[in-house]
């Protein structure tokens, strides 16, 4: 009866919500394509030039070092962040004594922002740096496996709570059955917990890959973007383009765009390609 | 029952709606004094009402965090005086192009901001109003002082700044009297070579004088990279300019880049870390070492006299000397003087809001409190005839420029203005600290230098995006 009552008045209770969409999401979107083919310094005094940013935005060296330095940070830190994670929480669902407190204490840092997580790292790195006459802007790779850390400190926690709900879940009827088949470890790892896991692979795999394709803060803060930008990740190097280099604001605007367009096709290839792994309970 | 349900629905289903209008509205309306986020901001509109009737009024988008509360306070005083709505905003350090970018698209856009030379002018030209006929402009000692676009003065400098290498005086008097000292006193530092052995001297005491280095760290951390790949990059385009009479050039020769490697040597070998670590030393750090007295030598300007006496050195301590790179006549040579500063009126505002803006600017270089706000308390030296009976900032750093000129040396110019970009400078500086730490050599410097001139000024000039119609 309720359901019956209230479905006329569905699109007035959806306004509001749908309103704040299209002001905070939809308007912004379509203005920054608009925006990405045109020359401007200011975003409402645009003069349209057609595909010319996207055609100046590869003649930009750094572009082009950061779009592969994001990508190879992104495959080290996926990697580096999902195997440290599972490892963890197959260790914290073995019932060892202080296993919630373990659980806590590593996904404590996922609750500091990134900025601060950023400019604690660049202290603890550079004080052991120091004592070797190094700073961690010497060169992108001390920059680059800065960030590794600090973003598998800060993420592990939270894939690790995923993966231990998953883990949890695997029925302990098909473990029991494995162990009397005479299944080893490696065997039961393998055979009946990675495919049980793998919903929760698809999510922390998606989560890590489009985190780190999207990290901005931790960049920011850890090296922003020294020595000379060469530690820059893709959106810092969009941010400065758009804020620091004058004239450049529509290059900018296109690199936004061919941004999205790349995490976009990376993540949903992802999620087609660890769904398809996924078996059915 | 049924009736009674569907009309709660329909009232909550409005409320909620209408809370979703009325909020997007308030916000539209009220942008104008409503308090935005934006960093130090205050608006000094105590009869807003009264003022934004009339003649319009001013919003000024203020560039230097060290003064933000001085022009809060000027501001303030004019309100009480006219009635006109003053509201002053500054940028956080370092966001300024940025916050004025996201300022201008807004409705209640600044009528004043700032530019810092012609290669910014350029992005902003379309929004600057012409200054030919204002006070601002008649008042000012001479054309060098404003960006002239053709026919018109597009912005004017409001203060003149000096920069060289600042020294420890009681700190270097000390070294003097050591044994062995290569000179007996600051004045017979008057060429490279001098300043060279002298530095290396210290370089050598450092522990006899309980300091670390000879120069405070030349950090290539954002927030100091500046004093090198702009400031000291001056003096080798000063000389070339000089030597081939030109004021500005498409292609630099890069006749003097010898001697720009020589000072960066002796910069980064002599100082109180290893050149290895500069990347990461930011100007604070160098601002510290040099007001804790670990180093002599700290390249800067005027600006820096408010961080040197706030962390507790006196007028006594401190002088400046000419950055003596060993060019032709050095002997003669002064500090490096000019501005960077230039004031801008929106000519995209209402004509009411730029009159208004115009009056406020008149008052500020006219007027017993303006004058005495920016000689005495903000401490600029100012470009403008109206400041000279009485009105002349007074500190030990730009008494020391005063000095040099009275002595008949000759000041650099800023000739750092004609660069074509801030991208050169990025790369003149990413060489310079490979040089540095050993993970590049000289010879990147000289292609940034060289080649990144012609290309980046092709790049400016021929518009890489489309020309303007």
């Amino acid at each position: 009866m309720n359901k019956k009552v209230l479905r006329p008045y569905f699109p007035l209770f959806a306004l509001p919500t749908f309103i704040a969409f299209i002001i905070g999401f939809i308007v912004p979107f379509g203005l920054g394509i608009y925006l990405s083919f045109c020359k401007f310094t200011t975003v409402n005094d645009a003069k349209w030039v057609g595909f010319q940013n996207f055609k100046d935005m590869f003649k930009d060296p750094e572009f082009i070092h950061a779009l592969w330095y994001t990508a190879l940070f992104a495959a080290v830190s996926v990697v580096t962040i999902n195997i440290f994670g599972f490892a963890i929480a197959m260790l914290l669902t073995k019932g060892i004594r202080g296993t919630n407190l373990f659980r806590t204490v590593f996904f404590m840092p996922n609750l500091i922002g990134g900025i601060v997580l950023g400019y604690i790292w660049q202290l603890i790195i550079n004080g052991v740096l120091a004592k070797f006459g190094y700073t961690l802007t010497y060169s992108e790779w001390y920059g680059f496996w800065g960030m590794v850390i600090l973003m598998n400190w800060q993420q592990i926690g939270y894939v690790m709570i995923i993966y231990i709900a998953g883990i949890q879940n695997v029925p302990g009827e098909l473990l029991e059955a494995a162990r009397i088949d005479g299944a080893t470890n490696g065997q039961v790892l393998r055979k009946v917990i990675l495919p049980m896991v793998m919903p929760s692979i698809t999510i922390c795999t998606f989560i890590t890959l489009t985190n780190s394709f999207k990290l901005y803060d931790q960049n920011l803060a850890l090296t922003n973007g020294l020595p000379s930008n060469r530690s820059e990740l893709l959106a810092l190097n969009i941010y400065n383009t758009f804020y620091g280099r004058t004239g450049y604001e529509g290059i900018g605007q296109a690199k936004a765009v061919v941004f999205f367009l790349i995490v976009g096709v990376i993540a949903v290839t992802q999620l087609i390609l660890t769904h398809r792994k996924e078996v059915q309970q | 029952m049924k009736n009674l349900k569907k009309g709660i629905a329909l009232a909550m289903a409005a409320s909620l709606s209408v809370c979703a209008f009325a909020g997007c509205q308030s916000g539209g309306e009220t942008s104008g004094t409503a308090t935005e986020s934006t960093g130090g901001e205050s608006t000094a509109a105590s009869q807003a009402d009264t003022g934004s009737a009339e003649g319009g009024k001013v919003y000024y988008l203020n560039f230097k965090p060290e003064q933000a509360d001085q022009w809060v306070e000027l501001a303030k005083t004019y309100t009480e005086q006219t009635g006109v709505e003053v509201k002053v905003d500054t940028a956080a350090s370092g966001t300024y192009e940025a916050t004025l970018k996201a300022e201008m698209a807004k409705e209640n856009a600044p009528t004043l901001f700032q530019v810092n030379g012609p290669v910014e002018l350029a992005s902003w030209k379309d929004y600057c109003y012409n200054l030919k006929d204002t006070s601002l402009y008649t008042n000012l000692k001479s054309d060098d002082f404003a960006l002239i676009d053709g026919e018109d003065v597009k912005g004017v400098a409001y203060v003149i700044e000096t920069y060289g290498i600042i020294y420890n005086k009681t700190l270097l008097n000390k070294y003097f009297e050591t044994d062995g000292a290569v000179v007996s006193s600051v004045d017979e530092i008057n060429n490279f070579d001098t300043f060279k052995s002298v530095v290396e001297d210290i370089q050598a005491k450092k522990d006899d004088l309980g300091i670390q280095g000879a120069f405070t760290s030349s950090g290539m951390d954002s927030s100091s990279d500046w004093r090198f790949k702009t400031h000291l990059a001056n003096l080798p385009i000063y000389y070339e300019y000089k030597a081939d009479n030109i004021k500005s050039t498409s292609a630099i020769k890069g006749t003097y880049l010898d001697n720009y490697k020589a000072i960066w040597d002796l910069y980064i070998h002599n100082a109180t870390c290893e050149p290895t670590m500069i990347s990461g030393k930011t100007g604070e750090d160098a601002a510290s070492e040099f007001a804790l007295g670990e180093a002599i030598f700290y390249q800067n300007g005027t600006w820096a006299y408010g961080d040197c006496i706030n962390n507790g050195m006196s007028d006594e301590d401190l002088g400046m000397l000419p950055i003596y790179i060993g060019g032709e006549g050095e002997e003669n040579q002064g500090l490096c003087t000019g501005s960077e500063n230039y004031w801008c009126v929106n000519s995209k505002a209402s004509e009411a809001d730029i009159q208004a803006t115009l009056k406020f600017l008149d008052w500020v270089i006219t007027s017993d409190e303006g004058r005495d706000m920016l000689a005495n308390q903000m401490g600029f030296v100012t470009p403008f005839t109206t400041f000279d009976d009485g009105y002349q900032a007074d500190n030990a750093l730009i008494k020391a420029a005063n000095e040099y000129i009275a002595a008949g040396k000759t000041a650099v110019s800023w000739n750092f203005s004609t660069i074509p970009s801030e991208k050169w400078k990025d790369n003149v500086g990413a060489a310079l600290l490979d040089y540095a730490q050993g993970t590049g050599d000289w010879s990147a410097v000289q292609t940034a230098f060289v080649d990144g001139w012609a290309t980046e000024y092709a790049a400016a000039n021929a518009g890489t995006e489309s020309p303007d119609a």
